[in-house]
């Protein structure tokens, strides 16, 4: 179980939670704006694009290659970008708050 | 200009919700319109992603649905969902649609996004694929409901034996998971090639290497003439005489695009529905977004017909932003579609770049731009699992396809959509480590 928090570009906020599948599902299952996943989960989009806090950066785990590349998609990549469908629901980010880059 | 109340009273008809007409209720209401959302489809299950279907959803144990949105979600943004709806005609004089329950449903704004059907080869004894109870044993895959029955007949099959007939996408996709489950793979294409119609000898040959050393049965260059039921297996049978059993089927030879109701309503039709930049109809007031479609491309100079997740969430897009006002740059001449399209005067850049994705075995196909007409093509290997393959016609970069090399699909995104030149040389030098600096050059002041 895990609860988290979406902060969205208008400055909206929202706590959710969820106990399986990738943050980009518990994202768009919640309708978390500028969130949309549009290829359902696969890495071939870069529409599921979040910031991460620099602090949880490390605890989460490195981006693959392919997600590191994918980001450079997005003209608002920034150090600490992440594509949410490749982040599993799991206690090791309880607690964590993510910025929607879009 | 209208008063509020009346914005209110509005009736916006959306017919099918899958990602174009889903996309586009969700953008209408973000982008500020006010009135009623009626979104319809003849599909009973929660609109979903449909590229899942043939990977995840059959790979996986469980019964698994994506769906696009949670149904809160349309509660919250007030868009009427109904499911298992069937339009049966649409009358754009009094601009109104019939349901098969006999329900009319008045419309001010009506958005096409019927999308498409696979199409089902008029072959001898194909329909009569059945089992001994008389249950279907040949498939398309095209809903949740096909992978469901397709599951199945997997697991209810006595040998796994299964004979796809098309080495399209979808059919490879198909190979490829059943693979995973265990199951002999037969996939028999008509062309001297698969893929034939939408990419080179580079990326056909190199998927057909990959799927016959994962142990697929696959043939090139035979049609399949008849279906004989034997006991219980199927024998598919080729023009040459060769014989393959199946213990079920699936066909997976390409679509036929839901134009029907756009018929009806007389709006202009050729293969798809034809629609200008803002996706309007030849009717004012009738949109038409998603694979159900074909526009004028200035990019490519042609009429595209795109099947794709892109187009419908772009076409969505832009359907939305146009019907709310809120499209910054667009002419729009409603008395001919193609006049639209000469008056259009959006820059080319605003138009967006289709690509597409495919995930076979442990191998992620990643396609940018379209290959068409392309002169020259230079494949940039990094290892034995990735390459890129990069399409020009003269100096123009057309395309990219990448096999598990997304920066290769990244650059080749840049250039298109900036209109850049690529340095050829370096391209074609093994082990030239790719990057925008070195890679892009200037744009390309003349498109044409």
């Amino acid at each position: 179980m895990a609860k988290v928090i979406f902060v969205t570009q208008n400055n909206g906020s929202m706590e959710v939670e969820g106990d399986s599948g990738s943050l980009m599902e518990l994202a768009v299952a919640n309708g978390v704006a500028g969130i949309d996943g549009d290829c359902g989960g696969v890495c071939s989009c870069a529409t599921c694009h979040i910031y991460v806090e620099p602090a949880d950066f490390e605890k989460i785990g490195q981006p693959e290659e392919i997600e590191s590349d994918m980001l450079q998609l997005d003209d608002n990549v920034r150090e600490f970008s992440r594509l949410c469908c490749q982040i599993e629901v799991s206690e090791v980010i309880d607690g964590m708050t993510f910025v929607v880059a879009n | 200009m209208q008063t509020k109340d009346e914005a209110l009273n509005l009736n916006m008809v959306i017919i099918g919700a899958s990602h174009a007409g889903v996309s586009a209720a969700f953008n209408l209401r973000q982008q500020g319109w006010k009135g009623r959302i009626i979104l319809l489809d003849r599909d009973p299950q929660l609109p979903y992603h449909r590229p899942p279907l043939s990977k995840k959803t059959l790979q996986s144990d469980a019964l698994v649905s994506s769906p696009l949105k949670a149904e809160k979600a349309y509660i919250d943004n007030e868009i009427s969902l109904n499911l298992g709806q069937n339009v049966t005609s649409v009358d754009s004089k009094t601009q109104q649609i019939t349901l098969a329950n006999s329900e009319v449903i008045p419309f001010d704004k009506l958005i096409i996004a019927t999308g498409c059907d696979a199409f089902i080869p008029p072959i001898k004894g194909l329909s009569d694929t059945v089992d001994e109870t008389g249950v279907n044993r040949f498939f398309a895959m095209r809903t949740y409901a096909d992978a469901l029955a397709i599951k199945s007949a997997l697991t209810n099959s006595k040998d796994k034996q299964v004979v796809i007939i098309g080495g399209g996408y979808i059919g490879l996709e198909c190979a490829s998971s059943f693979i995973a489950l265990g199951a002999k793979v037969t996939v028999i294409e008509k062309q001297s090639h698969i893929l034939s119609r939408v990419t080179s000898h580079v990326m056909s040959d190199f998927l057909t290497q990959l799927h016959r050393d994962k142990g697929v049965t696959l043939t090139t260059g035979k049609d399949v003439v008849e279906v004989i039921h034997q006991a219980d297996k199927h024998i598919v049978v080729c023009g040459d005489g060769t014989q393959y059993p199946a213990d079920f089927i699936i066909v997976g030879v390409g679509v036929r695009r839901n134009t029907q109701l756009a018929i009806a309503a007389g709006v202009d039709v050729e293969q798809g529905v034809k629609v200008n930049a803002v996706c309007q109809t030849s009717h004012p007031n009738i949109f038409s977004i998603g694979d159900c479609t074909e526009y004028f491309s200035q990019r490519y100079q042609r009429w595209l017909k795109l099947e794709s997740v892109q187009n419908a969430v772009e076409q969505a897009k832009t359907v939305a932003q146009f019907i709310t006002g809120n499209l910054p740059t667009v002419v729009p001449d409603t008395n001919t579609v193609n006049q639209t399209i000469q008056n259009d005067s959006r820059p080319n850049t605003q138009e967006a770049v289709p690509w597409f994705w495919s995930d076979q075995y442990q191998c992620k196909l990643q396609i940018v731009g379209l290959s068409d007409g392309y002169d020259e093509l230079i494949v940039c290997q990094e290892s034995a699992e990735q390459f890129s393959v990069w399409y020009f016609k003269a100096d123009r970069l057309l395309c990219v396809e990448a096999v598990n090399l997304a920066k290769a699909y990244v650059l080749g995104t840049q250039a298109i959509k900036h209109n850049m030149q690529v340095n050829k040389s370096l391209l074609s030098a093994l082990d030239t480590e790719l990057t925008k600096t070195s890679l892009l050059i200037e744009p390309v002041t003349s498109l044409n």
